[in-house]
């Protein structure tokens, strides 16, 4: 399990990931940097992301929209924060409506992604904060589905499928 | 699923009554024990109309029921109102979970691609130092 802890701050409706990785940095931050690699996890298999634009800069977008398994699309994006290669990003996450505009009226979160060596492979540190307690209900309310499309299953069969 | 049924103006109250620290004591401790307003009051210091307001806020929230009892208002946690809001933010974390794993599956089948180079990707890698 590369998932070392996760912390729920419900006063700062945050929450913190910590995974660690057997891989350099650099390869770490392909996953993110490579919009081929990221559409291969971002999404949940039932409803995989395929990345548009993909503009790793500050300022710079990143919108994309998942698939879901009646063909239904949903979309999103990234406002880009501040970027750092290998090593941090920080982004705005949101959602879009189905021209891909990103919606005023739909929550968004401020993300930081940190890398740093640890014990011979990478450690990411994942901040995900709310903007308003509105934002994090609604954020809840919509990410029930994805989550419940991750059966305990299927993440048995990525685990197992990793070597490592 | 449970979570996937509350309406978005329960959940609304589940965080707003959980993001405070006098509530959430106040919920352990009506967990345990099934006190009082009145002695509710005296433990926090703050008056006792301070600690009713928390108290309305919790109920408000389907987290804890007040029961009359004599003169006396019984105030108690309902677990299940609580196991809901857990559930809440596990489903958040399960989304994340998920991510992680798709990530280290990628770096294990495949631990070092050839990235395909991209416009606005220039910043990406810095030859090949560590």
């Amino acid at each position: 399990m590369s998932v070392t802890s996760v912390d729920k701050d419900l006063d700062n409706l945050t929450l913190t990931l910590i995974a660690d990785f057997d891989a350099p940095a650099e390869r770490v931050w392909q996953l993110w940097a490579d919009p081929r690699q990221l559409e291969r996890w971002w999404g949940p298999p039932t409803h995989p992301a395929t990345m548009e634009q993909h503009e790793l800069v500050p300022g710079g977008s990143v919108t994309y929209f998942m698939t879901g398994p009646d063909g239904a699309r949903y979309y999103g994006w990234w406002r880009i924060e501040a970027v750092d290669p290998p090593s941090s990003l920080a982004f705005t996450d949101g959602f879009a409506d189905a021209d891909g505009a990103p919606s005023a009226e739909l929550p968004t979160n401020a993300v930081r992604m940190q890398l740093t060596a640890h014990d011979g492979g990478t450690r990411m540190q994942l901040r995900s904060t709310f903007g308003t307690r509105e934002q994090m209900e609604q954020v809840l309310n919509m990410g029930m589905a994805e989550g419940l499309e991750l059966a305990v299953g299927q993440m048995d069969a990525l685990l197992s499928s990793s070597t490592r | 699923m449970v979570v996937d049924e509350l309406p978005a103006e329960v959940l609304d109250d589940l965080f707003h009554a959980l993001a405070d620290a006098t509530r959430r004591d106040i919920l352990r401790r009506c967990g345990r024990e099934e006190p009082s307003v009145s002695r509710l009051a005296e433990l926090y210091p703050m008056s006792f109309a301070a600690v009713q307001k928390h108290v309305a806020v919790l109920q408000r929230a389907g987290l804890v029921t007040k029961q009359r009892h004599g003169r006396e208002q019984l105030v108690r946690t309902d677990p299940h109102a609580v196991r809901r809001a857990r559930q809440a933010l596990d489903e958040l974390e399960l989304t994340w979970r998920g991510r992680v794993d798709r990530m280290s599956g990628l770096l294990a089948s495949d631990p070092d691609p050839d990235p395909e180079p991209r416009r606005g990707e220039s910043r990406r890698t810095r030859g090949h130092e560590r």
